[in-house]
């Protein structure tokens, strides 16, 4: 793990110009790391009756929400509004979140295209007709309202095309650089790039592939390697709220639907050998074998989603709780003991957001690999 | 309820003990093998990672199953 963290950092000395702004962006990681205290304290009860409640303030963080919420202004909270796009029975139903006024408990009511609609915890459910509030079941559903399709621009959705906008606008500038350079040298942000590019190629494509067949799969490697890593490093920034889209088990779910559908395609006869009849071990083994081996072509992609969403919202779980720890002991004492253990929580989360694009690209790779793989 | 969640926190801690062994045992035989042939020091490293990655995806799964009931 510290030898992946410290080939990243000679990636980044290899350039003495880029050593200045690399120790600028660290120590300014480090200190947007210690603001993570103004992020909990935002979320301290305001009446002192109300108990914190850690775990409604961690979910929070860590689900989808539909309005960007930045941070409280005495006593009002500062917030990007996005858009709500709903599907219904009258056809397509825009308007704005701002229109909720920040409320999550169903109680504010928007009237738009015909129907009555309410957001309860980051839901939008419209009302039935003729229904002027929300009716509970003794479980707390609502039972007079129905939830219409969401396509909804929501927090993560936003955070997904900043982060794409902001890769175009490297590898453009990348690509670009190359085009104007006669000799080949990467000039500006080029130089910066192409150790990594070159570290993608070589520690993962290369050796998990094979010389010959890495080329074809390379693009989508870079893709996800840069796409992964990048929102990741996002999910840590506290002035995003946490926009926790790499710790979203739609978003990894989709990711690993690609590795699988290309496993799946660049299989060859080998492959699909290895699974119905493997060969070299005796026929009851291989009917024994045959249906493990079909188990694991899926479990491979559900083993992918899962472990980078449970480990991107773990570490954000855990940084959270740790903040929150204050707020429960109402205690002074605490806090030197909270911020340092979070200070340390997020540092480690830095090296993980690289580990984890890491993992997930080379597990990519090897399955790739175990696809095209010739008979031996 | 609350023995469910119990349970459920208990069950996460034994996949996390297991897979700090299994980690543990990784970890150890790399360095072992590293001391021995520092020639193959990145081979082993990257191997080592990603069977670090399998088994703490065992944990993960446990992790995930204590949020499911918590």
């Amino acid at each position: 793990m510290c030898t992946f963290a410290a080939k990243l950092i000679k990636v980044f000395l290899i350039k003495s110009s880029v050593l200045n702004s690399f120790r600028t962006v660290l120590f300014s990681t480090l200190f947007l790391a210690i603001s993570f205290v103004g992020f909990a304290k935002e979320n301290e009860p305001t009446q002192d009756d109300a108990p914190f409640d850690p775990k409604a303030m961690i979910l929070h963080h860590v689900k989808d929400a539909h309005e960007f919420h930045l941070w409280d202004w005495k006593g009002t909270p500062v917030s990007l509004s996005l858009p709500i796009i709903l599907w219904t029975d009258n056809g397509i139903t825009t308007f704005s979140s701002s229109q909720f006024h920040h409320d999550d408990e169903g109680k504010t009511i928007v009237q738009a295209n015909g129907g009555s609609f309410v957001k309860l915890h980051e839901k939008i459910y419209q009302l039935e007709a003729g229904a002027t509030a929300v009716a509970y079941d003794a479980e707390h559903h609502p039972t007079n309202a129905h939830k219409p399709l969401n396509f909804s621009i929501t927090r993560n959705v936003f955070m997904m095309w900043v982060s794409v906008a902001l890769l175009l606008l490297i590898f453009l500038t990348t690509a670009r650089s190359y085009k104007k350079s006669k000799d080949g040298v990467p000039t500006g942000i080029a130089g910066f790039m192409e150790p990594l590019i070159v570290f993608v190629r070589d520690e993962i494509g290369k050796p998990m592939i094979g010389e010959h067949k890495y080329k074809k799969y390379m693009p989508y490697l870079l893709t996800i390697f840069f796409f992964i890593w990048i929102n990741n490093i996002f999910g840590l920034i506290p002035i995003l709220n946490g926009a926790n889209l790499s710790g979203n088990i739609a978003f990894t779910f989709t990711l690993a639907m690609f590795t699988f559908i290309i496993t799946t395609f660049s299989g060859n006869k080998n492959y699909w050998k290895h699974i119905f009849w493997m060969p070299g071990v005796p026929v009851p083994m291989k009917i024994f074998l045959m249906p493990i081996e079909i188990i694991g072509m899926f479990v491979k992609p559900i083993s992918l989603m899962i472990r980078l969403f449970a480990n991107i919202t773990a570490g954000h779980v855990i940084i959270l709780a740790l903040m929150s720890l204050i707020f429960v002991f109402k205690s002074v004492a605490i806090a030197p003991v909270s911020v340092a253990f979070s200070l340390f929580i997020t540092v480690i989360e830095i090296i993980v957001t690289a580990i984890q694009a890491y993992i997930f690209t080379i597990l990519s790779a090897l399955y790739f690999g175990m696809a095209t793989e010739e008979e031996h | 309820m609350t023995t469910i969640t119990g349970i459920a926190a208990i069950g996460a801690g034994l996949a996390a003990i297991g897979a700090g062994v299994g980690i543990g045992k990784i970890g150890g035989s790399a360095m072992d093998a590293m001391a021995r042939q520092p020639e193959m020091h990145g081979k082993i490293q990257s191997s080592a990672l990603i069977l670090a990655a399998f088994v703490e995806a065992v944990a993960l799964f446990g992790v995930v199953v204590a949020f499911l009931q918590g």
